[in-house]
């Protein structure tokens, strides 16, 4: 119990320190902020938009073209196989008759349509496969393209997942900034704890010639850069907040011209925590790599 | 070694020798031994050593050769981790008193309790009762600075005796202070070596040491003159 109450009243002393000095506890915390809202920022970003590739991916679906020339026969047997086949579950056929019509339903291409001689579409399946596995659907993939008369095979999910791939390679370049960010995020802490060190010079001798222990002389420096490293990730939340309201506005009008809704979501809880959790435990490891580099420096004389 | 030295011996300093880098030897074979209880004078020249005796019992600095042993426990041979609970046994008052500026009167005698780890209400209690006994109750809220020579003469030592020592060790207590203060200071430390606990007091204050008539210690470059 006096455990903790000793915790606390370290605690509040640093959390003293820290608006005693407000101008340069600012600064700090903007520097911080602004070091870990760049990759919270891109991260929040990628999975917008991982989410959305993968809502996108997601569909089984893979489109079968049949050459112009193809007749009824070939048609059939074509799908023949496709009901033979274990691995799908719904076959859709779109005739080009079919597949004219509908187009010329969309606005603006009927003139266009009207102007050809002829229809240019081809006879069409389109075949929703029973797993989303990618390997099933590339060796659908494999067999249709080979079946006579089919001009073309694609996956529609293709592309997602391209997308998908690039994606990672994105998240892996947002590590590598988190971590030089991070880097820099320990070396502001180091500093300020250098400086606050010196400026209590006195009082760590004191203290030590009186009998503290290291840990005793430790404990308000870890306090006073964990806060500080939480304060830098409160900060960081808000400029990311404030883009996502910002960016969502500029969204809602694209949503608008596209008739699809276009939305950021903002950070969820946990990576809210974790992004709080992360930026204290860099606070703290910068006060105490400064403090175990400079304390030892200051014996009692 | 001291005949008395086996019945309760408080400081016990045995063949002691300090020499610093560059090969200044401050102490040179020095014996003595202190009684729980005693109260005891080191005068001497500056230079002398009384300072660098003062910080070999407070494992400030390690002896060069022989061995310190403070109420039982080897000071030369102790572990770095267990100095800082060692040295809760003194109570220390500095030449240079090394208050700290920042903080009123009332939590520059607070800092041992807090150090300590007492619970709040204890440390408040301690805190008045050690400056009540000074005379600076009334004091608490005021910054060292607005205090004159001898009041922070008198606040260094309510944050010597707070903790209850059983050791009180005092550099030069009376250095800068006029003849009615310096008595004054020493008087006190006479009250505090009456209730039990032992006293050693480094000074060059002659005047002073006469009008008492306690033992002394006489160091002179560095070895014990009897």
């Amino acid at each position: 119990m006096n455990w903790l109450l000793v915790h606390l009243d370290t605690l509040r002393e640093s959390l003293g320190r820290l608006l005693h000095q407000p101008v340069a506890s600012a600064l700090n915390v903007i520097v911080m902020g602004i070091a870990l809202s760049l990759p919270a920022g891109f991260y929040l970003g990628l999975n917008n938009l991982q989410a959305f590739s993968r809502q996108l991916s997601s569909d089984p679906q893979v489109s079968i073209f049949m050459e112009v020339d193809a007749g009824k026969a070939d048609v059939a047997a074509v799908e023949q196989r496709l009901k033979a086949n274990p691995d799908i579950g719904r076959v859709e056929f779109i005739s080009r008759d079919q597949a004219l019509a509908r187009l010329k339903r969309s606005a603006g291409l009927s003139d266009v349509l009207a102007n050809l001689g002829r229809n240019p579409l081809p006879d069409a399946f389109v075949v929703t496969a029973r797993s989303n596995d990618p390997a099933t659907l590339e060796s659908l993939h494999d067999q249709a393209v080979k079946w006579p008369k089919v001009e073309h095979v694609q996956l529609d999910a293709e592309w997602a997942r391209r997308l998908d791939a690039a994606l990672n390679v994105g998240r892996a370049l947002v590590t590598l900034l988190a971590i030089l960010l991070a880097v820099a995020l320990v070396a502001v802490t180091f500093n300020t704890i250098r400086l606050q060190i010196l400026t209590r010079r006195d009082e760590i001798e004191v203290s030590k010639l009186i009998g503290a222990t290291n840990p005793f002389i430790r404990r308000p420096f870890l306090y006073f850069g964990a806060l500080q490293g939480l304060a830098g990730g409160l900060a960081a939340w808000a400029i990311v907040a404030v883009g996502v309201l910002v960016l969502n506005i500029q969204l809602a009008d694209l949503s608008g011209l596209y008739g699809a809704l276009f939305k950021l979501e903002w950070p969820g809880t946990g990576d809210t925590l974790t992004l709080l959790a992360f930026s204290a435990l860099l606070g703290w490891l910068g006060a105490w790599l400064s403090v175990s580099r400079h304390l030892w420096l200051i014996e009692p004389q | 070694m001291n005949a008395e030295g086996g019945r309760n011996s408080m400081i016990q300093v045995s063949h002691v020798s300090k020499r610093y880098a560059g090969g200044y030897e401050a102490l040179r074979d020095v014996t003595f031994s202190v009684e729980s209880g005693e109260m005891v004078f080191i005068t001497g020249h500056s230079g002398a050593g009384k300072s660098t005796l003062l910080k070999l019992i407070t494992a400030i600095e390690r002896p060069t050769a022989g061995s310190v042993v403070i109420n039982g426990q080897n000071v030369s041979a102790m572990k770095a981790g267990m100095i800082p609970f060692f040295r809760r046994n003194f109570g220390l008052i500095f030449q240079d008193h090394k208050l700290l500026f920042d903080r009123n009167v009332f939590d520059n005698v607070a800092l041992p309790l807090a150090i300590t780890g007492f619970p709040r209400g204890e440390i408040a209690k301690r805190t008045r009762a050690a400056l009540d006994k000074v005379g600076l109750l009334g004091r608490e809220k005021a910054r060292p600075i607005a205090l004159s020579g001898g009041e922070q003469q008198r606040l260094c030592i309510a944050r010597a005796i707070v903790n209850r020592p059983a050791i009180l060790l005092a550099d030069e207590p009376t250095g800068n202070l006029d003849t009615a203060y310096a008595a004054e200071i020493i008087a006190m430390f006479r009250s505090f070596n009456q209730v039990g606990v032992t006293v050693v007091i480094a000074t060059h204050d002659a005047d002073m040491i006469e009008r008492l008539g306690p033992r002394i210690l006489h160091l002179d470059h560095g070895r014990i003159a009897a």
